[in-house]
């Protein structure tokens, strides 16, 4: 049997293979979107996978209520903590692949180890220094501190992306009388966009999703979303269709970009974000 | 293309700044911070009422309701630790009374008694003498508490029992002989949840066991752990283990009283927060029973005529920022009436004596009732007997019990003798 | 995202001229990412080391040297030897499975099939969501309850005729509880690894497998023998990611096991004998162990990759 005619007799089997794997991944979140859409009379475990009876977005808007001040908190800070990472890691990048120095190797390797510290192990001495930096409390502070535990990451992929970039493209720069300044302005960033995409993704979902940082640094007025979140379950009694509600709405703008922008995502990684 | 997204990137850039940029809000003078756990159901609607009160008596001071969720309490406590050790408290924070005010905020330090409030207010005239011993170390009193809940209820299915012909046991003896009749019917004995109601369920049963004078001997240092009617006490719970559901692990404390309410199940030891989920409102998530027909409650078999106790109470910070305001929340959460507001809505009694009793339904009424008239002792699982490094290592010593299927008592045993050794109250 | 340092191409040779402006704007411009590393990483990792080894119990800092004692204690600690049973138990399923299923989702998108963009988005989106809105989700889906209170998964294998199927889930005896945290877990992660994969599958040539069908491979020695070991690096690079997620793992366990000893591990632990239990000593001790655990795992990568880099 030739290849072809293997493809072709395989291809529903392959089809019905990746059906199977998609309600896998979609089964929790058909379960939010219909626990939130129930009235909470109608939440109960025995039918939890039953479509809802009628359509209730009293949930959704309660749950915005709540939600919305702490939303628009996670804005103001995940937007800046992406941008300032992405412009950190592209220039550490553009160092560690292209300016390198005496011992630039092995500060990279320590920069990189950031990466993989838990980060219990630092809450208290970060909670204190915070305190002393008087940011505490403040939604910069809270983008200070995921700026630099992303240091490890951006400064990584920026690294193994330029690394991509001929050294002869850059020498033509460097003939032309560009210095550091100029390659970087001219040649390399114009080349960095996909780099800088999935760097942005990256540290969007990252802050965003964050929870312990953000417990801990901010106060009731500045928490993000994620403690909000958490808020909102309470201590006692557990409204269901509320909670489902809310993590829905929690998890939409992160879901929305990987929908929108995933394939920018996988582009960059294929790019040379990602090399092996 | 990419000039485009270059352009994007740096509107971005000027978006971000200034949206960094809208700072904090400013810091009025007249404040005070007030740090809890209480942000859903019936607690964060109770405090609500009582912050109600607050604002008609001190219409200047402005209340900053710093409440963090979580896991009864824990992200609260890792947020209010780091805090204090950074030097920058809250006013005044809520905290289960007894030693886990003692041992951890009164060891470091960093609360101010409040002797001179109580006399001031008469709170310690209204509230029952053997309560005050427990949220005081030597002479000074450090906590403000607010409400009073009952740790050793025994909540029943009055119509599964009669059906059954089971009498509410008063003897552990008797319970036993209960559960044969039940298990016989198919149904679960008793029901329990997840690891923290296990110690619940312990600590009543050492109680019951030991009676009020051991059972507090054991948390003073003055009573033996190691001593054979502890080990009577603890081979009593294993035998009680035996008559629990077997995916207790899975359930919370509120599914596990869900399966006595559905008949699914005669008993449940827990507190009596379970009240107000038995007979809540439906809207508000709970099941709205009738007391005393849909659900009915006893004293836990030998523990007639103790009340042991458990009780939020909120704390004076040693160098408050705002001394005057904390002083002004804690006289309003001592008061008749912060508490006459707080508490029914909070599906708890009142930590005075002298509330008004036609504010709260049936059981909480019995429960009043006792409160002013039963022998006072603390419990475990919620603060008030023992320090947290204490119960936490009891935590850990029952949880490997838990885990072996043999339910070594020796084991058990010498575990939490070597934790009383380790950290005793201090 | 992917930890491998890619061999950069060796400077070239530098005129004289930049070095002296250029080279030292450079470091400059990397000096406060080198200074904040300083102070957030190492210098709150001493302080943790020098917490390790005090006395602290209680809310105020107590730095009297114990020496190794908090470490003593847990090798002795009959939890804690819990925490590192389930830790190997929850790695090796969790890494296998997400490994496994993601180059099964990579390699059967790599089959140019229609809806590809569509799959990929499904595969991929769980990354988006936090290990708590996870955690919630799951444990309403892992319920374990049986007879008229079943629900979740086991409700849906009930409905579907597949009885057979109901499980304990994480209650299942020790220790096999915590494989099953491990579901979630591959479920939010087997799709960033799919994606890792797909890189590499795209970036390895079609001459390349051409070259292996028209040496009469069938499509599956063609994978097997061509392009396994091409993906030899992703996989490394995977390892070291979901490896150390996996020894940090902490918000899914708690919002899955409710502080269920069973199902314990050591963020877990090290959470609690903090915040709960004002044991700063044992809690840091513990963070210091992870702390190594990670270390064994990563610095022979990193030593690695420099290594290979300079020999270029």
């Amino acid at each position: 049997m030739n290849p072809r005619m293997t493809r072709r007799l395989t291809r529903p089997l392959l089809y019905l293979m990746l059906i199977f794997m998609a309600l896998f991944f979609l089964m929790p979140v058909y379960l939010l979107l219909i626990t939130g859409l129930k009235s909470f009379a109608e939440v109960d475990l025995q039918r939890m996978w039953a479509l809802p009876k009628g359509i209730h977005f009293d949930n959704f808007i309660l749950a915005f209520e709540k939600l919305s001040p702490h939303l628009w908190n996670s804005m103001r800070m995940v937007i800046p903590a992406a941008i300032i990472s992405s412009v950190v890691g592209s220039l550490n990048g553009y160092v560690f692949s292209k300016w390198k120095f005496k011992y630039s190797d092995v500060i990279f390797t320590f920069l990189l180890f950031g990466m993989f510290i838990p980060y219990q192990a630092i809450l208290i001495p970060l909670v204190i220094f915070m305190e002393k930096l008087g940011l505490r409390g403040s939604i910069s502070g809270l983008v200070l501190v995921h700026v630099i535990y992303g240091i490890a990451i951006t400064t990584l992929i920026f690294r193994n992306y330029y690394a991509g970039v001929p050294t002869e493209v850059l020498e033509a720069g460097r003939i032309d009388g560009a210095g550091f300044v100029g390659l970087y302005r001219h040649v390399v960033f114009p080349l960095s966009i996909p780099a800088f995409v999935v760097v942005l993704i990256w540290q969007f979902t990252q802050a965003y999703n964050d929870f312990l940082f953000a417990v801990v640094l901010t106060g009731n007025r500045t928490w993000p979303v994620t403690v909000a979140l958490n808020n909102l379950a309470g201590s006692q009694i557990v409204q269901w269709n509320v909670q489902m509600a809310g993590a829905l709405l929690t998890a939409l703008p992160t879901l929305l970009i990987y929908i929108f922008l995933g394939r920018y995502f996988l582009r960059g990684l294929m790019a040379g974000a990602l090399k092996g | 293309m990419i000039r485009k997204l270059s352009t994007t990137i740096a509107l971005l850039i000027v978006v971000a700044l200034l949206a960094a940029c809208g700072g904090a809000a400013p810091a009025g003078a007249d404040q005070v911070e007030v740090f809890s756990w209480w942000t859903g159901g019936g607690e964060a609607a109770g405090l609500d009422a009582m912050i109600k009160i607050f604002a008609a008596e001190y219409p200047k001071t402005e209340f900053i309701n710093a409440a963090v969720a979580g896991g009864a309490g824990t992200n609260a406590r890792a947020v209010l630790a780091s805090r204090l050790q950074a030097g920058d408290p809250p006013d005044s924070w809520q905290a289960h009374a007894g030693q886990e005010i003692i041992g951890t905020y009164v060891a470091a330090g960093q609360i101010e008694p409040l002797n001179s409030l109580f006399e001031e207010e008469g709170f310690g005239k209204v509230m029952p003498a053997t309560l005050l011993p427990l949220i005081s170390k030597g002479d000074q009193i450090y906590s403000v508490p607010v409400n009073i809940h009952r740790a050793n209820v025994m909540w029943t299915n009055p119509a599964l029992l009669a059906e059954l012909g089971v009498q509410v046991p008063t003897t552990w003896d008797e319970f036993f002989t209960a559960c044969e009749t039940v298990e016989a019917a198919g149904k679960i004995c008793l029901s329990m949840g997840e690891q923290w109601t296990a110690m619940h369920l312990m600590e009543v049963v050492l109680l019951g066991e030991l009676g009020p004078d051991a059972y507090n001997a054991l948390w003073d240092g003055s009573g033996d752990w190691g001593s054979a009617e502890v080990t009577a006490a603890l081979g009593t719970y294993a035998e009680v283990l035996k008559h629990v559901n077997s995916d207790a692990a899975g359930l919370t404390w509120q599914d596990a009283s869900q399966l006595v309410a559905n008949g699914d199940a005669a008993f449940n030891i827990m507190g009596d927060w379970c009240d107000g989920y038995f007979s809540g409102t439906a809207e508000g998530g709970n099941l709205g029973l009738v007391p005393g027909e849909g659900y009915g409650w006893a004293p836990p078999p030998g523990t007639d005529g103790t009340f042991q106790f458990l009780s939020d109470s909120f704390t004076l910070a040693k160098g408050a920022p705002h001394a005057e305001g904390a002083l002004a929340w804690l006289k309003t959460a001592g008061s008749k009436a912060g508490q006459e507001a707080f508490n029914p809505v909070k599906g708890s009694i009142c930590a005075r004596t002298d509330c008004d009793a036609t504010l709260f339904n049936a059981y909480l009424q019995t429960a009043m009732a006792d409160w002013a008239s039963d022998r006072v002792v603390g419990s475990l699982t919620h603060g008030v007997t023992a320090n947290d490094t204490w119960k936490n290592e009891i935590n850990t010593a029952l949880g490997l019990f838990l885990t072996d299927t043999n339910r070594n008592v020796e084991a058990f045993q010498s575990a939490l003798v070597a934790a009383a050794a380790a950290y005793p109250n201090k | 995202m992917t930890a491998t340092p890619v061999p950069a191409r060796a400077a070239a040779p530098r005129p004289r001229r930049y070095v002296n402006r250029d080279q030292v704007l450079a470091i400059l411009v990397v000096m406060p990412s080198i200074v904040a590393t300083a102070i957030f990483v190492y210098g709150f990792i001493g302080w943790t080391l020098r917490v390790s080894l005090s006395n602290w119990t209680g809310l105020m800092p107590d730095y009297s040297f114990a020496g190794l004692r908090q470490y003593l204690e847990l090798a002795r600690d009959a939890r804690f030897a819990i925490d590192v049973r389930n830790t190997a138990v929850f790695t090796t399923i969790f890494l296998t499975s997400c490994l496994a299923l993601g180059l099964f989702l990579a390699i059967l998108l790599d089959q140019k099939l229609k809806g590809e963009n569509f799959f990929r988005s499904v595969f991929l989106f769980p990354m988006a969501i936090s290990f708590i809105v996870t955690g919630v989700v799951w444990r309403w889906l892992m319920n374990p309850a049986t007879g008229t209170r079943i629900t979740g998964i086991n409700l849906l294998f009930q409905q579907l005729g597949l009885g057979a199927l109901i499980s304990r889930w994480h209650l299942t005896d020790p220790p096999w509880g915590i494989a099953f945290v491990a579901v979630p877990a591959v479920w939010q992660m087997a799709g960033f690894t799919m994606a890792l994969y797909l890189g590499g599958l795209r970036a390895i040539s079609e001459d390349l497998r051409e070259a292996a069908r028209v040496d009469g491979a069938s499509e599956f020695q063609m994978y097997r023998y061509v392009i396994m070991p091409l993906l030899n690096p992703v996989t490394l690079s995977a390892v070291i990611i979901l490896g150390h997620i996996s020894l940090k793992i902490f918000d899914l366990i708690v919002a899955i096991s409710q502080n269920n000893i069973a199902l314990d591990v050591p963020g877990v632990y090290m959470w609690r004998a903090t915040f709960d239990a004002n044991n700063y000593g044992r809690g840091a001790a513990i963070g210091i162990i992870m702390l190594l655990t990670i270390a064994v795992l990563i610095v022979p990568y990193l030593v690695y990759s420099m290594r290979s880099e300079e020999q270029q």
